[in-house]
């Protein structure tokens, strides 16, 4: 499903890169460790995590993520937005916790193995 | 006789992919002499490959501690300083033999090697700003075996850091310092406890680096310490507040 309709559907707040919401999402990954996302994510993810600093928009793009949603209502740095207008990287809010969120989520048909 | 001297032990060089390129040797040197530090840190993360180019150009002033901030595998940062290059680079190697991965210079920036004139001799191509596969306890436990001192990097950020990673900083953890930010729930901690309490219970000091990226954030937060000449033996006694020297005050300057 398309970006936007999640995003829709699961009231989160959009920072930046309204006009990027078009990507198509099947798969998602959670973590919190940058090691892990650069080893295990796979392109087109939508990626969920905790982490708001500045490297979070640089692994997501060395991976080619198509966005970040923060949980527990974490909002991104000031760096870490500017970052990703730069990079064309839709940063995400979802007020949820991660367990919840990736389950609603999994609900909606985005899995999180295979393609 | 003691003295007080002002260190800066978490100053990266260009070598850092996050740091400035205008962070070479001669501009570093200039620029701590100018905040009078005796003694300065070259933590770049993962590598201590500028160590020499930066003592180099020092000439002894101020005193050039070798040293790298590793990325553990739980993600904590640590700076690990050595007295000695060999020491510095048996710590190279086998971080080196455990970072995967090659550096994207367009994203995470370029990482450049430099000699004692800040002329570019060649470029880093290993992926530095990721995560060393070796747990926070081995790493402590390689560099006290080598030697050297381990400092848990800024402690009260939100990120790399032993508290945002662990959540605590665990006992179990024998770090010779604690860096924190000037601000911050650690701001008005003493240094250290008195010295009555006995060696086995005294925590570790807080201690407040610069961790500069650029040329003139160098000094900007340092450490004051109670030391008999500038070098690695004694602030390592200072940490341990050993036969009179001691960390005085972390000194932060906007």
């Amino acid at each position: 499903m398309k970006l936007v309709e999640i995003v829709e559907r699961l009231d989160l707040k959009v920072h930046c890169c309204r006009d990027q919401l078009d990507g198509d999402i099947t798969r998602g990954y959670a973590s919190d460790l940058m090691s892990d996302v650069i080893a295990h994510a796979q392109e087109g993810d939508l990626w969920i995590t905790l982490q708001v600093h500045l490297n979070v928009v640089a692994v997501a793009a060395m991976k080619s993520l198509n966005g970040v949603v923060f949980i527990n209502g974490k909002e991104p740095e000031p760096e870490t937005l500017d970052r990703a207008r730069e990079e064309g990287i839709p940063l995400l809010t979802s007020g949820l916790p991660a367990f919840e969120l990736i389950g609603r989520l999994y609900g909606m048909g985005i899995r999180g193995a295979g393609r | 006789m003691l003295t007080e001297h002002h260190v800066d032990l978490h100053v990266h060089t260009c070598l850092s992919p996050c740091a400035d390129a205008d962070m070479i040797p001669p501009a570093m040197v200039r620029r701590a002499r100018e905040c009078g530090l005796s003694v300065i840190g070259v933590c770049d993360h993962n590598s201590g490959e500028n160590v020499r180019a930066v003592r180099e150009a020092a000439e002894g002033k101020p005193v050039v501690l070798g040293g790298m901030e590793v990325n553990t595998r739980e993600e904590v940062h640590l700076l690990a300083l050595f007295g000695d290059q060999e020491a510095l680079e048996k710590l190279q190697e086998l971080v080196y033999r455990h970072l995967a991965g090659w550096n994207r210079a367009d994203l995470f920036g370029e990482q450049y090697l430099v000699d004692r004139e800040g002329y570019a001799v060649g470029i880093n191509r290993r992926l530095l700003i990721g995560a060393a596969d070796l747990s926070i306890d081995r790493v402590v436990a390689e560099v006290h075996g080598l030697g050297g001192l381990a400092i848990a990097s800024h402690i009260d950020r939100p990120s790399y850091s032993v508290i945002s990673q662990l959540g605590t900083v665990p006992p179990s953890l024998a770090f010779d310092a604690l860096e924190v930010t000037g601000a911050g729930p650690f701001a008005r901690e003493p240094c250290d406890l008195p010295a009555d309490q006995p060696p086995g219970l005294r925590p570790a000091p807080l201690v407040c680096f610069s961790d500069a990226h650029r040329t003139r954030e160098i000094g900007l937060r340092s450490t004051s310490m109670l030391l008999a000449e500038p070098g690695f033996e004694e602030i390592r006694r200072a940490l341990r507040a050993w036969s009179g020297r001691r960390v005085l005050r972390r000194n932060t300057r906007s």
